[in-house]
């Protein structure tokens, strides 16, 4: 598989006509990798009769320099750096079909501190390409001289900790339901109970944005009324995360900027606004002390199945780039899709300085991070209090548990929803600092912090059976016990 | 009203035994603890007095408890009291923790004023109103 490929002499190289791509120095086994390479990991499924190596290379040479057939105006290149190498091809476990591709681009390849041309190079045109079934981009290696060009989390975990003056547990938040329909008015009464209630933020969902139901200035009012409030209420700081998506730019500033005037410590955005939408507003976030959450809405379609898209795990590491402060990265046991192992895998991306290689949590790569800020994890979808020891074991303490159902669904109202989400935290991380096992006794110190707290008791009543319990579509290949991709 | 800032306020008082536990996760972990009291408890007043620099080289939590005990002597009918534990590895640098192991008698809460800007918008300003007394006689 590996055997190196004899490169042919210059003149025949260029002759007009079309040729491998292995044989155009696309394949080159013997490469090794420089520090400032960029190197990604493709999952490639070639058509039937495809030759694996040959495809890796053409994948190799759709997201480098090359086009079908052989240009001449190569040679007034240095062509032979601006090539991207493939250097590696393995075979997928337990995956017949499939192969890890190995392949190494040129720093010069790419232009400083941009995303769109990051990804314009990499996903820009092959995943199209014929003479393959099936292409998953799974992971990337970004060299540290390309992660300094980069802004990064426009606050960071710790800062954002300092600002809001919270520290030792994961914040909590829930995100108004009904997500649509509600007034202006009517919302801010659902942000001033869960706030007032315990919950350190609210958060408009991924399509709030300005509707005949409610206007965007209506929300942000009634929203900046209702945080003010719970602030006087409680003595602590809260935020409701304003979205600020729009059909332009402009009125995405707009928005914004409004946030500011009326106080908002947080602003929010969605994934599908695009990369340099989000590069720009993270900018404009650290230009004006403003936590910028991102919610990652629509990655599924392209995230989720095994064999073909781009994996979360690049995304994460994208938007670590790109300079959002909060990022939805899974909940494992909520309602929505994230195996364990590879939601792990995600929150490290987000939240160390330094990943090492681990396969089992699907991360192919050594990355450093070269002291970009952490992006702090955001678990929303399906997740209540009668969790919180599972939660808290899974996802560690710098993330934002998000219980929307799980506060504004609660029998004796938000308030008490909320109240009874913090006191459930509040009890555990007291019983996790204080030696005991969470994961084990979870259940009993939840029940006896019940017992001084009513709203958590009927929580724990409410939910008790919930679960869901489905497999997992995207998962590690590297596991004791491996799943195949379909 | 209780003011539900740090990370135990949704929990019943502590006690001295739990307090203690809690300051021993703090130096087991390496982090430095520290006391600060204040009697203005406003959500954005960041900066309390230090009762004496944190306490970098103290590894039981008895030492600890002994400043917690001189500390309240001296202002636990007057003040909030929180407890911090600071990380200064790299990349963190900062508060791990913190929690409030100190309330005065009683807590006034405090008082949301809003002024009309143009259109709906408004400038709001929260104060607590026991500070509209000078420091030292609030509570």
């Amino acid at each position: 598989m590996n055997a190196p490929e004899k490169s042919p002499p210059q003149r025949s190289r260029y002759s007009a006509g079309v040729m491998e791509y292995r044989t155009m120095g696309y394949w080159q086994p013997d490469y090794e990798p420089k520090d400032t390479d960029v190197i990604a990991c493709f999952r490639v499924t070639p058509q039937e009769g495809v030759d694996p190596v040959e495809a890796s290379a053409a994948v190799a040479g759709e997201s480098s320099t090359a086009t079908w057939t052989v240009v001449w105006t190569d040679r007034l290149t240095a062509c032979e750096k601006y090539r991207a190498k493939c250097y590696r091809v393995d075979p997928v476990p337990n995956a017949p079909g499939s192969w890890f591709a190995f392949i190494a681009y040129d720093l010069d390849l790419f232009e400083p501190g941009s995303i769109a041309n990051l990804s314009a190079s990499i996903i820009g045109n092959v995943f199209g390409f014929k003479p393959l079934k099936a292409l998953r981009l799974e992971d990337m290696r970004l060299p540290v001289a390309y992660v300094k060009t980069f802004q990064g989390p426009a606050t960071g975990i710790v800062v954002e900790r300092e600002r809001l003056d919270k520290f030792g547990r994961p914040l909590l938040g829930a995100t108004v339901k009904p997500k649509l329909g509600l007034s202006g008015r009517n919302y801010g009464r659902v942000v001033y109970e869960a706030l007032k209630g315990g919950l350190d933020f609210t958060k408009d969902d991924e399509n709030i944005n300005s509707q005949p139901f409610m206007h965007w200035r209506e929300r942000f009012l009634y929203c900046m009324e209702a945080v003010n409030l719970a602030q006087a209420a409680t003595g602590e700081i809260k935020g409701t995360y304003l979205n600020v998506t729009a059909a332009t730019m402009e009125d995405m500033y707009e928005r914004a900027e409004f946030a500011k005037e009326l106080g908002s410590c947080i602003i929010m955005i969605d994934l599908v606004i695009g990369y340099t939408a989000i590069q720009s507003m993270a900018k404009w976030a650290r230009r004006n002390d403003m936590i910028l959450h991102l919610h990652r809405a629509g990655h599924s379609t392209y995230t989720r199945q095994k064999n073909h898209g781009v994996s979360f795990r690049v995304i994460a590491k994208w938007m670590r780039l790109a300079g959002v402060d909060h990022i939805h990265a899974g909940t494992v046991v909520g309602k929505l899709e994230g195996d364990p192992m590879t939601t792990r895998g995600y929150y490290d991306i987000c939240r160390e300085d330094h990943n090492p290689q681990q396969l089992e949590h699907g991360l192919f790569f050594d990355q450093s991070w070269a002291s970009l800020n952490k992006l702090m994890p955001v678990a929303s979808g399906g997740i209540h209090a009668g969790q919180m020891h599972q939660l808290l074991d899974l996802l560690g303490e710098d993330v934002v548990l998000q219980f929307g159902g799980g506060t504004i669904g609660h029998p004796m109202g938000i308030a008490a929803g909320a109240t009874a989400n913090r006191v459930a935290l509040e009890a555990m991380i007291f019983a996790r600092n204080a030696g005991r096992d969470t994961l084990a006794e979870g259940q009993e110190i939840l029940e006896d912090a019940a017992k001084t707290c009513l709203p958590l008791k009927q929580a724990l009543d409410t939910w008790k059976d919930v679960s869901f319990n489905y497999a997992s579509t995207d998962t590690p290949d590297f596991v004791a016990s491996v799943t195949p991709a379909q | 009203m209780r003011i539900t800032q740090g990370c135990f306020s949704f929990l019943p008082d502590l006690t001295d035994a739990q307090i203690r536990a809690q300051v021993q996760y703090c130096l087991d972990k390496g982090w430095a603890v520290s006391l600060e009291y204040t009697d203005d408890p406003h959500p954005r007043n960041t900066f309390w007095e230090m009762w004496g620099p944190p306490m970098f080289d103290v590894a039981d939590a008895a030492g600890v408890m002994l400043e917690l005990n001189a500390c309240r002597k001296a202002h636990a009918d007057r003040c909030y009291i929180k407890v911090s534990g600071f990380d200064s590895s790299h990349g963190w640098e900062s508060v791990r923790i913190s929690f409030i192991v100190n309330r005065p008698g009683e807590e006034p809460g405090f008082r949301l004023q809003r002024q009309e800007g143009p259109g709906r918008s408004l400038r709001y300003t929260t104060q607590s109103y026991a500070v509209d007394r000078p420091s030292g006689e609030r509570y």
